[in-house]
């Protein structure tokens, strides 16, 4: 379970990019997190894994405060967490095996992952998970060979190595043409299923929100202003999330301080 | 019927108004007066450049046909330059690695570490190869190892600072998602910034080679060993047609170098 409570990021001193912001997510549910650009929803993704450094409030992954961990207690709880990008994030010059086997790098020592010497359950791992997806016969080949959606499986692979207990999705379609982008999301939904995952997927494209995800959460300027079910997000809920502008929002808040 | 630019008067254009245009003239003329000023400060004997071309068929005359008697010891002594070279840029590419990695903003663990690296790099530098040699040779007397070391501590600033600079322009995001999965720095580095900076990293060392090929020919006239010793020897004793073998066995070993190092290059990259 994933337990967000009064979540707030600011960069500098400006205005904050989350609000005070709450958010639970339980079981093996697929959420995606919906808003126009800017909202904050990238910041939020970065929070829970600490990409991004939070400036106060708390995130709990299954009994474990995230936000006050450090060195060798981070990297643990960062093996936890599997999180797929919008651009793939591979090393391209490493092969796809590698570039698979890099999602167990905070299990295996350090001159095992050197000398690519890794251990057996690993690349027996790696084969079932790579012929789930159907990139199995490209183990040897570089990654920048593949296509934008093989790469992107193949950035999936490398998440579930983790054996996380949840996986993080920034924009995994944005980059994908329309057909893969319905692959890769029918593909994460699978396997959530799959592995009894809960899975977090920031998203653009309502319409796929809607038919791949469990449940729906709007944000706008740093607030979550929708949490519902895809069936309750009907016209008036989206102009209230994508309506509005960064400027407006601001001299709101101008006005709730004074 | 009036065209547009007629009827708006818009017939005439300049790239500069008249005021650049005089800053312009201005700054040729400042140029102009410069060159002059440095031309008139040099001490230069006009009579001695005015019978160069007699000079050289002279010295040509007096250099042909070359002598190869002592050919042997050209060879070994040549094969000794190229060893210098090859020993040198292997030390000292594999002293730069460190240095790069502190050099490099992104990686280098913190400020003082950071100008620490730098210093390295910028002493390594300022410090041509020839002065580099003196020192050594005043240290360790004259003959190879001064020559290897001299070479070395040159390469490690011109390779430090190439590769530094590649460390610094890799692409962020696969270093971000090995982070993400909870890698150690040092498997980061391993696995997202080295195999980015590994083509930069072969043309650098390849480069340097071909580089210190060259160098390690002259680095005999200060007694830091290779061929240089003997071309000396030769210009010192007016055996000039020693002097033009040896020149010529320098230009062939440089042309191999040329040949070998665009191989590898393709060969590797």
């Amino acid at each position: 379970m994933l337990k967000i409570t009064d979540l707030v990021k600011r960069y500098g001193t400006g205005n904050p990019v989350l609000k005070s912001l709450d958010l639970t997510i339980e079981g093996e549910s697929v959420v995606s997190v919906i808003g126009s650009s800017g909202a904050g929803k990238s910041t939020l993704l970065r929070c829970i894994n600490r990409l991004v450094e939070p400036t106060s409030g708390s995130i709990e992954l299954n009994g474990t405060e995230l936000t006050s961990l450090r060195g060798r207690e981070l990297r643990a709880a960062r093996r936890k967490i599997g999180m797929v990008f919008q651009g793939f994030n591979l090393v391209d010059r490493l092969t796809v095996m590698e570039n698979v086997q890099s999602g167990r790098l905070g299990y295996i020592p350090t001159w095992a992952a050197v000398m690519r010497r890794y251990p057996k359950k690993d690349i027996r791992r790696a084969y079932e998970l790579m012929e789930r997806v159907g990139i199995a016969h490209y183990a040897n080949k570089r990654a920048d060979e593949l296509s934008g959606g093989e790469r992107q499986r193949v950035g999936v692979v490398r998440a579930l190595m983790q054996d996380p207990e949840i996986l993080l999705a920034d924009e995994p379609t944005a980059s994908l043409d329309p057909k893969t982008s319905e692959q890769i999301m029918g593909l994460l939904r699978d396997l959530a299923g799959e592995l009894k995952l809960p899975v977090l997927i920031n998203i653009h494209n309502v319409t796929e929100a809607k038919i791949y995800t469990d449940r729906i959460v709007g944000m706008r300027y740093g607030r979550i202003i929708f949490d519902d079910t895809p069936d309750k997000l009907d016209q008036e809920a989206m102009d209230q999330i994508y309506s509005g502008s960064p400027h407006a929002d601001r001299s709101e808040d101008l006005k709730e301080a004074s | 019927m009036s065209t547009i630019a007629e009827k708006f008067g818009r017939e005439d254009w300049s790239r500069f108004t008249p005021k650049q245009r005089m800053q312009r003239y201005a700054a040729f003329a400042f140029s102009a007066l410069a060159l002059g000023w440095a031309l008139s400060s040099i001490d230069v004997i006009w009579a001695w450049v005015w019978d160069a071309p007699e000079q050289m068929g002279d010295l040509l005359g007096r250099m042909y046909p070359p002598d190869p008697s002592n050919l042997g010891t050209i060879l070994n002594v040549l094969m000794e330059t190229v060893n210098i070279a090859t020993f040198a840029t292997a030390l000292g590419v594999l002293m730069s690695l460190p240095v790069a990695y502190l050099a490099a903003q992104n990686t280098t663990p913190n400020r003082a570490t950071l100008w620490f690296g730098r210093l390295i790099l910028v002493t390594s530098r300022s410090v041509n190869t020839i002065i580099w040699a003196l020192l050594f040779v005043a240290i360790f007397g004259p003959g190879v190892v001064a020559g290897i070391l001299a070479i070395m501590f040159r390469s490690i600033g011109f390779i430090g600072k190439l590769l530094g600079e590649a460390i610094e322009e890799i692409d962020k995001r696969p270093v971000e998602a090995l982070e993400a999965t909870g890698a150690s720095r040092f498997k980061v580095i391993v696995y997202a910034i080295i195999p980015q900076v590994m083509p930069t990293f072969w043309a650098v060392a390849i480069l340097r080679w071909d580089i210190n090929l060259r160098e390690s020919t002259v680095l005999g006239l200060v007694g830091a060993g290779g061929i240089g010793i003997i071309l000396q020897g030769a210009i010192d004793t007016f055996n000039w047609p020693e002097a033009a073998t040896i020149l010529l066995a320098i230009l062939a070993l440089v042309v191999l170098g040329e040949i070998v190092s665009a191989f590898l290059r393709r060969r590797i990259l």
